[in-house]
């Protein structure tokens, strides 16, 4: 696992894989590898459903249309469950939300090390860099600038229904009025309504961000079992048993928990949207 | 750790993606859904409405059956009734001819009947006369043929 072996403390490989591919400065800093992973990650999932977008028909549906409209059905149901109004946008976000996130909570299930391993011997052989210095994160829901990304744009969403469905007018009104009807009490309201309205995407990119990090942080750990074996022994195969159990049962329990974390954002999106679109 | 800038590039790249899904794959996939549910729904309404077709169709038949059970048991009676009808008619028509013929050859028989008397008679006169010529001939012995003359004139 280790690069040289016995040469890497636990604490400098964890630190390596906690770094991100980076290109620019402070806060102007793009994390590449995010930005890569999620695109592809994005692309490919727009590819197969456009595949089946392209030849759906209403007639026996073949296996990926199938598979599509599963997910298409279920998105639907979720959005129609709490979302009232007519809108062409919040289902398409949901199901975008849903899948794209679930992707890249997935990327936590491909062993650690393959993907960085693979990027440094690119990156070092094709294009001379120190190896030591290639950095690689593959988990974009570990990126707090991803998730952030996404609830921000949820963020923005929440003020565009909010003024399409109440209007601008009972919308600002809701605002200094809520939840306290009294004009005492507008300073108060609008205190609160902005730590409530601020909440949310903190709120929505934190929970996805904190469970995806310490599940890539888990698999770090787990991986560290066997890092400084140098030969084979009692002591390693052991180790590398343990290892694997404990690997196997952590992306086990996993599947569960990037499922869950993809649902839990879609279905919060739709609640957040349908809330600033109705009336309470 | 922390917010950079990798947000704001997140942020687009999100927007393309819900564009896109927006316009190519959402509408085509739920338009096939709908489209599929509303062909269930018909498949559905006219299985029901085969259903109730067969219904009425099997009653209908029913009525047309026993509607022709009876026009067939009716023309039957009728057929019988006629039947008996002719073979009643014929029967006395031949009854009526047979009483005819029997009346005709009644008729005859009684007509030759009394022809052959009336020969008979005119050959017995003339028997009588010719055998009295022959006995008067011979010998007239009225006392010995008396009798016999008698006898004769009796049978006539």
């Amino acid at each position: 696992m280790a690069t040289e072996a016995g040469a890497v403390s636990p604490a400098g490989y964890i630190t390596h894989h906690l770094q991100h591919w980076t290109v620019g400065e402070g806060f102007w800093t793009v994390n590449v590898d995010t930005v890569l992973y999620s695109t592809v990650l994005g692309v490919f999932f727009l590819f197969f459903f456009r595949m089946a977008a392209k030849t759906a028909t209403a007639d026996v549906p073949g296996k990926l249309q199938n598979f599509v409209e599963i997910l298409v059905d279920f998105v639907d149901n979720s959005v129609k469950e709490s979302f009232h109004g007519k809108d062409k946008l919040i289902a398409p976000l949901a199901l975008t939300i849903f899948v794209w996130v679930f992707l890249w909570n997935f990327m936590d299930l491909i062993p650690v090390d393959l993907l960085p391993r693979l990027a440094t011997w690119v990156g070092s052989i094709f294009f001379g860099a120190d190896p030591h210095h290639v950095y690689h994160r593959v988990v974009p829901s570990a990126d707090m600038s991803a998730t952030f990304g996404l609830s921000m744009s949820v963020f923005l969403l929440i003020f565009v229904y909010g003024f399409r469905g109440k209007g601008a007018i009972k919308f600002s009104k809701e605002f200094l009025f809520h939840p306290f009807d009294h004009f005492l009490f507008v300073p108060f309201n609008l205190v609160l309504n902005i730590v409530e309205y601020l909440a949310k995407p903190v709120s929505l990119s934190l929970r996805l961000f904190g469970n995806l990090y310490a599940g890539e942080l888990v698999f770090i750990l787990i991986a560290l079992f066997t890092l400084q074996s140098t030969e084979v022994s009692a002591l390693t195969v052991g180790l590398g048993i343990g290892q694997f159990v404990a690997g196997l049962a952590w992306a086990l329990f996993h599947i569960l928990v990037i499922t869950l974390q993809a649902f839990v954002f879609m279905t919060l999106t739709i609640v957040y949207l349908s809330m600033a679109y109705e009336d309470h | 750790m922390g917010i950079n800038a990798t947000m704001f590039v997140q942020m687009a790249v999100f927007a393309a993606f819900v564009w896109f899904t927006m316009k190519f794959v959402w509408p085509p996939i739920t338009k096939a859904m709908e489209e599929r549910q509303t062909r269930i729904s018909e498949g559905l309404a006219a299985a029901e409405r085969g259903t109730r077709e067969l219904a009425n169709a099997q009653g209908e038949k029913d009525a047309v059956l026993r509607e022709a059970r009876e026009q067939a048991a009716n023309i039957v009676a009728q057929a019988n009734a006629r039947h008996a009808e002719i073979v009643e008619e014929a029967k006395s028509a031949a009854q009526a001819e047979a009483d005819r013929i029997q009346a005709g050859a009644q008729a005859e028989l009684e007509q030759q009947v009394a022809q052959a008397r009336e020969a008979l008679r005119a050959q017995v006169a003339t028997l009588a006369v010719e055998g009295a010529g022959r006995v008067i001939n011979k010998e007239l012995d009225g006392n010995a043929h008396a009798a016999l003359l008698d006898d004769l004139a009796a049978q006539l």
